[in-house]
């Protein structure tokens, strides 16, 4: 398709762990799971302390339509309900629960029965599933289109464009047969005609394996995109893919296309195959501080610094520990931060790389413009903001920034684009929340 | 839980290799074949004021930031580059005491009364230029002192006896060899520097190539159509310092490139305007700061239009 891509960067790719099949490791004294661990309301805790719990038990149902269930990742008993900490400053409930060690599965475990479109959406809600890709959209929320004819294509995302990520790229690799078998769900129970697997040329084995498995479903094409960032983000992946805008406010179903994490789509298989909902994941451990990179399969609710000493442990006092990847990941104020739904990868800087440089003036070179993908232009934000406009910023639509964060990598000033941006939002919010007050 | 850890906002990485220091080095870079033709075509004095405006423009700085209690911002390279360029647009027979006061408009009245470095809204080393050339006319047009020995052009400069050029004087404009001030004559030392500021991402072609283009344009239709004056026009003068150099400054130019092009269109008429019509030789510095002022404006005009922004 002769379509201009959408600007980004071309970011350090760093992928040490690509070669390395995710290693398991062993079931960790304690985990603390998150209730909320997704977008959409809170899970409701349906355990108290003392309850004895085992793999794959319902330990919280969805908070409403948009939601995700979430289950017990160990076998053992439920110490208590916790506060948990969470990203932006917010807390939610969290299921301590202390493991026997035995990793037993729930025995009321079946895999789901599915005959129409309605058991399909209801085995997706209970399999736990959500964008596994960091996004953590409900899987079940978005699959659940009411009229299939909207689906034009679903775009199966493996881009996996951040650094040092690879969990995406051995799912590619080491559950092949579970994408296609994903895609043949799809095929199925949402008459989905066309499926495009999309991963970046920086991933040729997972190009040439997807191929060849693709080649016995006529449905199911595999396309290359450009290794530049953020090729995985869904308004970017859509345009580049099938040149469609996502108007703003609006979802990729109102363009025809459904975008779905290539690792969302094979735990969807598994649970379909086997019954147990999403109860771990593979997590990239990388980073300047960790001794030996590896890619770790770990129960949701280990604490992060027990994934990372499964991993071989650190070689340097930690300076940063990232949950997610160097563009958009979040850091962490503690090392015992649990390992959640959306956790890709653990990333530990040492002292000297965790330091950002000190921001310097703006000298109005228009670098963010240039990089932003969704062509935004962070440089009046950040005039906008500073003059306390909400008006200015809603024109220059504030909204519609993803904070992929091309701008503040490449700005030659080292300005803090980014948090200026999400500022700036909250900013626009509360303005907004007390012009409806006044009404 | 007794680690320390830092908590900052995405992203983590930063893009090596690339600040504002960077940047300011590599138009000191593209500036440096301007600098060695200036000394080749009128001597060492070329290389003494050029220092010498370099170091009062570091040292002004300096001064104020101390002054003023702020941290000292001269690490960035941006004075040193204002220095120069204001040495560029001097004759080689400038006292140096002259070149001073234009050094203190440029750095301290236009730069740092304004908030620093992109604060700016006028380009200083342009009205660094125009306050010398208001206050001391005698030095600034005393363009053939030091010029030696080279086959200088029957006139003053080229610009003063455009209907006068001919193809056959090319090779002498873009050699730089006639009098003017020192780092504009050389047209292809200043090219050559333009070439590799594109080359390095440090400028894009839009603002020079709509400039010159421009220039061209309105020089041909406001000169009685005479094609072979308007080409030559291109390589005299300040216009390639000017278009690769000076309308290309980040801070006093638009964010955009549709806006750039329409600052760059702007420029172009009203070099050729004030060149034509004007008692002044010269347009590039006036036109230049004129458009400066609109920039504002410009920037408000041509937005970018976000991806699936809806009009509300």
């Amino acid at each position: 398709m002769a379509l201009k891509p959408l600007h980004g960067v071309r970011i350090p790719h760093r992928k040490n762990t690509a070669g390395m099949a995710p290693v398991r490791m062993p079931p960790p004294a304690t985990v603390t799971i998150p209730l909320s661990m997704h977008i959409g309301r809170p899970a409701e805790c349906v355990v108290k302390a003392g309850d004895h719990v085992n793999v794959g038990q319902l330990i919280g149902k969805p908070g409403g339509y948009v939601s995700a269930p979430v289950h017990a990742s160990v076998s053992g008993t439920v110490k208590k309900i916790v506060p948990v900490l969470q990203f932006g400053g917010a807390s939610c409930q969290g299921v301590v629960i202390e493991s026997d060690g035995a990793m037993t599965p729930d025995p009321e475990l079946r895999p789901p029965e599915i005959t129409d479109y309605d058991s399909f959406i209801d085995a997706v809600r209970s399999s736990g599933v959500v964008g596994l890709g960091g996004a953590t959209f409900p899987t079940s929320v978005k699959l659940d289109v009411k009229d299939t004819s909207r689906i034009q294509q679903v775009l199966i995302n493996g881009a996996e464009c951040e650094g040092y990520l690879t969990g995406d790229n051995r799912t590619m690799l080491d559950r092949t047969d579970q994408i296609l078998a994903g895609c043949a769900l799809l095929e199925k129970w949402l008459d989905v005609k066309r499926i495009l697997i999309c991963v970046e040329d920086n991933k040729p084995e997972c190009l040439e394996k997807l191929s060849q498995a693709a080649a016995g479903d006529p449905r199911v094409t595999v396309r290359s995109l450009p290794s530049l960032y953020p090729q995985g983000g869904e308004k970017v992946l859509v345009y580049n893919v099938t040149g469609k805008i996502i108007p703003e406010g609006k979802l990729p179903l109102d363009v025809g296309c459904v975008v779905m994490n290539v690792t969302s789509l094979a735990e969807l298989a598994r649970y379909c195959a086997t019954g147990m909902p999403l109860v771990e994941r593979c997590v990239t451990v990388d980073g300047s501080a960790v001794r030996e990179p590896k890619n770790v399969i770990a129960p949701i609710g280990t604490a992060s610094r027990e994934v990372i000493e499964f991993a071989g442990g650190l070689k340097e006092p930690p300076g940063k520990l990232i949950q997610g990847g160097p563009m958009m990941g979040v850091c962490q104020y503690d090392m015992d931060a649990p390992v959640t739904k959306g956790t890709g990868a653990l990333l530990v800087f040492n002292q000297k790389d965790a330091r950002l440089p000190e921001p310097t003036p703006c000298i109005r070179c228009g670098g963010c413009i240039d990089h932003c993908p969704l062509n935004l232009m962070p440089v009046e934000f950040e005039r906008a903001y500073e003059k306390k406009d909400a008006e200015l910023l809603k024109k220059l639509k504030i909204d519609l920034c993803m904070e992929c964060g091309c701008c503040a990598f490449q700005c030659p000033a080292h300005r803090p684009l980014v948090q200026v941006n999400k500022l700036a939002k909250a900013f626009v919010r509360d303005y907004e929340r007390r012009k409806e007050a006044e009404k | 839980m007794n680690e320390k850890l830092l908590v900052t906002v995405s992203p983590h990485y930063v893009r090596q290799g690339h600040d504002t220091r960077r940047v300011m080095l590599d138009v000191l870079i593209g500036l440096a074949p301007a600098l060695v033709a200036a000394c080749v075509i009128f001597g060492m004095r070329a290389l003494l004021l050029t220092a010498f405006s370099a170091a009062c423009c570091a040292l002004l700085e300096w001064v104020w930031d101390r002054l003023m209690k702020k941290p000292n911002s001269v690490g960035d390279l941006s004075a040193l580059v204002t220095g120069v360029l204001l040495a560029f647009n001097v004759p080689v027979g400038m006292p140096l005491w002259q070149l001073l006061v234009g050094d203190f408009v440029a750095i301290i009245i236009v730069k740092m009364l304004f908030g620093g470095l992109g604060r700016n809204f006028v380009n200083p080393a342009l009205v660094g230029r125009v306050v010398m050339m208001l206050s001391f006319p005698g030095s600034m047009t005393n363009y053939a002192a030091g010029v030696a020995r080279l086959d200088a052009l029957s006139s003053a400069t080229p610009l003063s006896a455009l209907d006068q050029l001919r193809y056959g004087d090319l090779l002498t404009l873009l050699l730089g060899r006639h009098g003017g001030m020192i780092g504009e004559t050389c047209a292809l030392a200043l090219i050559a520097g333009g070439v590799y500021l594109m080359a390095r991402r440090v400028i894009k072609p839009v603002i020079p190539g709509c400039y010159i283009a421009s220039t061209l344009v309105f020089t041909f239709l406001f000169n009685g159509f005479n094609l072979e004056s308007a080409v030559l026009s291109l390589f005299s003068g300040g216009l390639m310092l000017g278009a690769f150099f000076m309308a290309t400054d980040y801070v006093t130019s638009p964010l955009t490139d549709r806006g750039r092009a329409v600052f760059a269109v702007g420029c172009g008429f009203l070099t050729a305007c004030i060149r034509l019509f004007s008692s002044y030789a010269e347009g590039v510095s006036f036109a230049i700061l004129l458009m400066n002022l609109l920039v504002p404006y410009i920037n408000d005009g041509f937005r970018t239009k976000p991806l699936g922004g809806v009009k509300s």
